[in-house]
């Protein structure tokens, strides 16, 4: 949503405000204030509102997440400037360069803002170019297993019967599994790879959005249009592709945004243990592992990508809960 | 109730089934074979075919399922490369460690999750709601992983006040309990929440209301008791975390459980005390699930009489 | 006090004086009870009218001092229950008055009860709350189960209320709010979430209770042929006030408000075709900001100048009937 074009008056400030007790300036600064909005919700947008409510007129009074919206916003940056901001390459490093502290200690030179590892690599260039091995990962396994739970889930709903019956049995049956049995499985043939990892919450992540595609078309079958649909003749894999799939779309946009804050952190965590991606990649996990072993004298090492993490799941958390707030007020999808 | 739990029963022994299945297939058709991990580089093809014949490789695939059927039933899963003891038994011999750290930490999110999440549903808006709240965010958005590098940094190496590693004293439980509670405070807390803010509004605590009841026996018995069906299927989304959470906690505090012990024997390709492991982890998740399924049934009379 | 007491040889039970319940939300202040007066002698049965949204239900609920929280504050106002405030008693005050001397039925039945609790215990409570009890209640469950006429009492105390049907839930609620034997029972349209023959068994059955017990009871409804069975007296409310109060017999012969006209003239008369039915146009007032004048001005047919400026005072026009309209 275009904000910055947005006529709106903001009633209270980002900034810590004087009225207010530092619970609630802490408070309103995490999930946002209040603002009251004009025109947020035009036409293209209305029907994420209550049906038969024209809000163009009226001022709505929403909270904007500054905080998460901002960090989301510094996590895109880098994602998409990865070349073009980050001062060094992230691969290559000069051992004479080896274990420099950020700028500000001792020690510190302004050629590494945030320092540099033990093989002398720049700390914020590799962080910077985490971002994008960061979402890839999590994108693919949303993308993975987000498309065989709306295949499946389609089906399910669709179909009824006997395949809906045997499908919500694998659903539960594989909801109950925990999904690091399957990596250490995987990776055990395989290695372990940013690919395995895909293709482990691929395969586990499924049931939860098939649960959910599955009731959500199980009540569009009953809509008119598809019924329409059916009457002029139209096969079940046409309605399922051309009707009602894109009336579903905004529900599973909504479930991947939500997720993607605690694929983030699954994905850093795994490759912290060495179950993901391999070095010399510059994932954020993988970085706090290399790290770790030199706790003791060089604390950057540990220190950043753990903030970076936290920078982008905030982000993507916040906003997700903001925009389920937004568009699901009745919290269907928990 | 009896046909239920029956069902329930029959799932979970099913389930087990099919991970077992899948267990072999995946490890003895994927893995690398064991004969060539087990010998020395020195040797000879026949000590390899010596090897073969003792673990039955050269039978047939189904022969040799038939046979790794029939030994996990008898609880054999094969010797640790690392230990030359029973893989079970080395798994058994570091689990009462990871049960410990478990416990504690499962209780502690049980007990401060459900108080934070009930008193900030009872009271919106107050400084405790607030904090559960601030609380949730973070222990959602901060990998548990990072926060007890971050402890041990500043506890451990700086303040020099808790000890970074090993079990023994209390204060080796605090940092890692901590940690691996962490996420599983912020989920309970923020369902517990949401759960109780739906039940406190519904007309059956108008109606208890109504009738006079005191508002602590309003919140405990009707508020709390309809909200928990869906605390229950929270909990097992935590005990889930915890195994994931076990194997990384238990590696950043060196903490000798069965999650370190499976990550250290799968880099050294130890891989019958991984395979006893996914056994034994999945086992555990399927008595938690029935243990709940009858929970859940205690809980809710319609689906006991269904 | 305007308001005189209108039947001097019953006693006052319960009296509400310029009652105002508020709700304070985002987008401004509801006025949902903006000043209602209102007298209920002992033993009486008193029906509240009106559309929905027009504040009766929270009405009733600022009687229980049950009003929604944190949004919902009864701002202004006296309720004499028995000639005390009722608006100056405890939190644990209120408590032992509700569901001993002032209890109340539901509208939906079915979500009222709580599903997970035997059908037993939640009879049970208001007696366990209010009584120092010792031993089991089954036996006066059964018997309140009994009073309700619910088949099979013994074993129905064992079930839950998933294995009840509306009907019988909505007589075990009712068997609820008459297990103190309350000087006033308010039911909130207890009869619109069931059948129509359920219907007219449940309000045959709160007559009888009502003539055994001389319990005073408070019938919110939209529905005029309900008033007219069981009620002597009725209240009319429109938009957060009480504009017509008047004997149910005089009522139905000459209402007098423009809105008790339209409200009259808008139920179907058995055996009198009458092709279309009437309606009232427009829509019910929105509670937020009203305006100053009669709430009902803007789809009155009547309206003059001064409707839309100053709220008409009470009008008496005869013992017992009172309206609040310019047109008196």
């Amino acid at each position: 949503m275009p904000i910055s074009t947005l006529a709106f008056d903001i009633n209270k400030s980002w900034r810590l405000n004087a009225n207010y007790t530092v619970q609630e300036n802490v408070f309103g600064f995490l999930y946002g204030y209040e603002a009251d909005f004009q025109g947020l919700f035009n036409r293209k947008s209305y029907m994420f509102l209550k049906k038969g409510k024209k809000s163009s007129e009226k001022k709505l009074r929403v909270r904007i997440p500054y905080l998460g919206l901002g960090c989301l916003g510094l996590f895109f940056f880098t994602v998409i400037f990865a070349n073009v901001i980050s001062p060094h390459d992230p691969y290559e490093g000069d051992l004479a360069d080896s274990t420099l502290p950020p700028a500000w200690e001792e020690g510190g030179t302004t050629r590494f803002l945030l320092g540099t590892d033990m093989l002398g690599r720049d700390v914020l260039s590799r962080l910077i170019h985490g971002s994008r091995i960061s979402l890839l990962i999590s994108v693919g396994c949303i993308a993975f297993y987000g498309t065989l739970g709306v295949i499946l889930g389609l089906i399910s709903g669709f179909s009824g019967g006997r395949t809906d019956m045997i499908i919500m049995r694998l659903a539960d049956l594989w909801s109950s599994l925990p999904g690091i049995i399957l990596l250490f499985m995987l990776a055990a043939v395989y290695g372990p790879s940013a690919k395995t990892i895909i293709i482990t919450f691929g395969i586990m992540g499924w049931p939860y959005y098939g649960r959910i595609v599955r009731g959500e078309s199980l009540s569009l079958k009953e809509r008119d249009f598809v019924r329409l649909a059916r009457v002029a003749g139209c096969s079940n894999l046409r309605i399922m592709v051309s009707h009602v799939f894109p009336n579903i779309v905004n529900t599973v946009i909504i479930l991947a945004t939500i997720d993607i804050g605690g694929i983030i952190v699954l994905i850093a965590t795994l490759s912290f243990l060495g179950l993901g991606t391999q070095p010399p990649s510059c994932d954020w996990g993988l970085m706090l592992a290399e790290g770790r072993q030199y706790i003791t004298y060089a604390w950057w090492l540990v220190t950043f990508p753990g903030i970076a993490i936290v920078v982008a799941v905030l982000g993507f958390n916040l906003t997700g809960d903001w925009l389920r707030e937004l568009l699901d007020p009745k919290q269907k999808l928990r | 109730m009896q046909g239920y739990i029956l069902k329930r029963v029959l799932i979970a022994i099913v389930t087990m089934f099919v991970v077992l299945t899948v267990v072999f297939f995946v490890f003895r058709m994927g893995a690398a074979d064991p004969v060539s991990i087990m010998l020395p580089p020195d040797a000879t093809p026949k000590d390899a075919q010596k090897l073969t014949k003792k673990f039955g490789l050269d039978k047939p695939l189904i022969v040799q399922y038939g046979n790794f059927l029939k030994n996990a039933i008898r609880g054999d899963f094969g010797a640790s490369f690392r230990y030359s003891e029973p893989a079970l038994t080395v798994l058994f011999s570091r689990f009462p460690a990871s049960l410990e750290l478990g416990l504690v930490a499962f209780l502690m999110a049980l007990s401060i999750g459900l108080s934070i999440g009930i008193i900030s549903a009872v009271k919106p808006d107050s400084f405790i709601d607030r904090f559960g709240r601030v609380f949730a965010l973070g222990g959602m958005s901060v990998p548990s992983f990072w926060a007890g590098v971050m402890l041990i940094l500043f506890f451990g190496v700086t303040l020099r006040w808790l000890p970074i590693a090993g079990r023994g004293s209390l204060l080796n439980f605090i940092m890692p309990a901590f940690c691996l509670s962490l996420f599983p405070i912020a989920l309970l807390t923020r369902l517990s929440r949401s759960a109780m803010l739906d039940a406190l509004k519904s007309d059956y605590v108008v109606m208890a209301r109504i009738k006079g009841v005191p508002e602590i026996r309003v919140i405990l018995i009707h508020a709390f008791k309809n909200a928990s069906i869906s605390v229950v299927t929270v909990i097992f989304g935590i005990f889930q975390a915890m195994i994931l959470g076990s194997v990384v906690i238990e590696n950043i505090f060196s903490w000798p459980g069965i999650g370190r012990l499976v990550l250290t024997s799968f880099f050294f390709r130890d891989y019958p005390v991984v395979q006893v492991y996914v056994l034994f982890v999945t086992f555990l998740v399927v008595m938690f699930y029935l243990l709940l399924d009858i929970v859940y049934a205690y809980i809710d009379p319609r689906i006991r009489y269904q | 006090m305007k308001d005189k007491q209108l039947d001097t040889e019953n006693e006052e039970l319960l009296v509400l004086k310029d009652v105002k319940t508020s709700f304070f939300t985002k987008k401004g202040v509801v006025r949902a009870v903006d000043g209602v007066n209102f007298t209920i002698s002992k033993g009486e049965v008193v029906g509240l009218v009106g559309e929905s949204g027009c504040g009766k239900s929270i009405t009733s609920l600022s009687i229980m001092r049950l009003v929604p929280q944190p949004a919902g504050k009864i701002v202004s106002g006296e309720i004499l229950f028995k000639n005390e405030d009722l608006l100056k008693k405890s939190e644990d005050e209120m408590r032992r008055i509700r569901g001993d001397r002032i209890s109340m039925i539901l509208q939906d039945p079915m979500v009222s009860m709580n599903q997970l609790l035997k059908v037993g215990y939640q009879l049970g409570e208001p007696y366990r709350y209010h009584h120092k009890v010792s031993g089991s209640l089954r036996e006066m469950c059964i018997g309140l189960l009994k009073k309700v006429k619910v088949p099979a009492p013994e074993s129905r105390v064992n079930d839950y209320p998933f294995q009840f049907s509306g009907g019988m839930c909505q007589r075990a609620l009712i068997a609820m709010g008459i297990a103190n034997g309350p000087d006033l029972l308010i039911a909130d349209e207890p009869t619109t979430a069931l059948d129509v023959t359920i219907q007219a068994q449940i309000l045959k059955l709160m007559k009888d209770i009502q003539r055994e017990s001389r319990s005073s009871i408070i019938l919110i409804t939209h529905d005029l042929a309900t008033v007219a069975q069981i009620c002597s007296r009725l209240l009319v409310m429109y938009g957060g006030r009480i504009i017509e109060k008047a004997p149910v017999k005089t009522f139905y012969k000459k209402p007098a408000h423009p809105y008790s006209v339209g409200l009259i003239k808008s139920v179907p008369v058995l055996g009198r075709p009458s092709g279309r039915l009437y309606s009232i146009d427009g829509q019910p007032p929105s509670l937020l900001d009203p305006p100053s004048g009669c709430r009902f001005a803007p789809r009155c047919t009547q309206a003059k100048k001064p409707c839309f400026e100053i709220y008409p005072p009470e009008t008496i026009l005869e013992e017992g009937h009172k309206v609040s309209c310019w047109l008196y």
